[in-house]
């Protein structure tokens, strides 16, 4: 099937290559560069998975110790950054098993098959309709959404849609086939979708407004 | 094509991976049905305005208080 998506040439060496090789070397502000261009992202990735800041900190600060020491291990037939996220995303989870003593914890929990293909509510949506909230309560609105999708649709949403990463580099970070990523991808769009309709649609009542003032973790205070 | 067809290939659709010959298909569904034009759109802002509104903002101490202990043990690591 032909297609129009733009892939990087194979002989193109991605500039994160020579950093791993100069933090080979020895050289630990080769690491530093590389930490301060990626700390955002890990960071909210593993808040996204453990919905708890303490833990993200925890996770981000062990994600890069973990990776600085293992760096050895890194092959290079990845990009540094999914390899970097693939640390993160494990470190999540057993900061998750942690905190639920034991508990198994993975990528598949509460992935349900059986909804989320037919969107139900075709309410069309104002126009720039995240204008009409303020900053705090846009964030509160995008905050409870996103926390409501199962885990496993969630950090496939954020990992191909917020940073970016292609469906076969997260199939390979989050260890899931590809058909997987995106059948979780469509579903979590839509889901996403469906949700945010409530307070973005033409007919949404004042009282999403409301719904946004008192959601999110501690936006409201 | 059917509404559920276009929703089976929503994502090609919004990620722009459509194989050209069914790219006119897509577009003449799109004229005739409204709802899958709508959640078609309203997909595509979802997705930007989740890529555009940072919801886990780190304030500018944290980061760098972070940044340094994260460097202080790699140090200390080798």
């Amino acid at each position: 099937m032909s297609t129009i998506q733009p892939i990087a040439g194979p002989d193109e060496q991605h500039p994160d290559v020579a950093l791993v090789a100069r933090v080979r070397d020895g050289d630990i502000a080769a690491y530093d560069t590389l930490v301060r261009k990626y700390e955002r992202q890990i960071f909210r990735i593993a808040q996204h998975i453990t919905q708890n800041r303490e833990d993200a900190e925890d996770v981000m600060q062990d994600a890069f110790l973990k990776a600085y020491e293992k760096l050895d291990q890194f092959q290079g037939n990845s990009k540094f950054y999914t390899w970097l996220v693939r640390i993160a995303v494990n470190e999540s989870l057993m900061r998750l098993r942690k905190r639920r003593t034991g508990k198994l914890v993975s990528m598949d929990e509460d992935v349900t098959t059986d909804e989320g293909s037919v969107p139900p509510d075709f309410a069309d949506w104002a126009p720039n309709p995240e204008q009409n909230y303020t900053q705090s309560e846009l964030a509160a609105i995008l905050k409870k959404t996103i926390q409501g999708l199962p885990q496993g649709f969630r950090v496939v949403f954020v990992l191909r849609d917020v940073d970016g990463l292609s469906t076969e580099e997260t199939a390979e970070t989050l260890g899931l086939s590809v058909p997987a990523v995106k059948s979780r991808l469509l579903r979590a769009r839509l889901q996403l979708r469906e949700r945010l309709t409530r307070y973005f649609g033409r007919r949404a009542p004042a009282i999403a407004q409301a719904a946004a003032a008192s959601g999110g973790d501690g936006a409201e205070a | 094509m059917t509404c559920t067809e276009f929703l089976e290939i929503l994502d090609d659709v919004i990620d722009e991976s459509i194989a050209v010959e069914t790219r006119t298909e897509i577009e003449a569904h799109l004229r005739k049905c409204g709802h899958c034009e709508v959640v078609l759109n309203t997909t595509r802002k979802t997705i930007e305005i989740f890529r555009c509104h940072e919801i886990y903002e780190v304030p500018t101490e944290v980061s760098e208080r972070l940044h340094a202990k994260i460097m202080d043990k790699c140090r200390k690591a080798k």
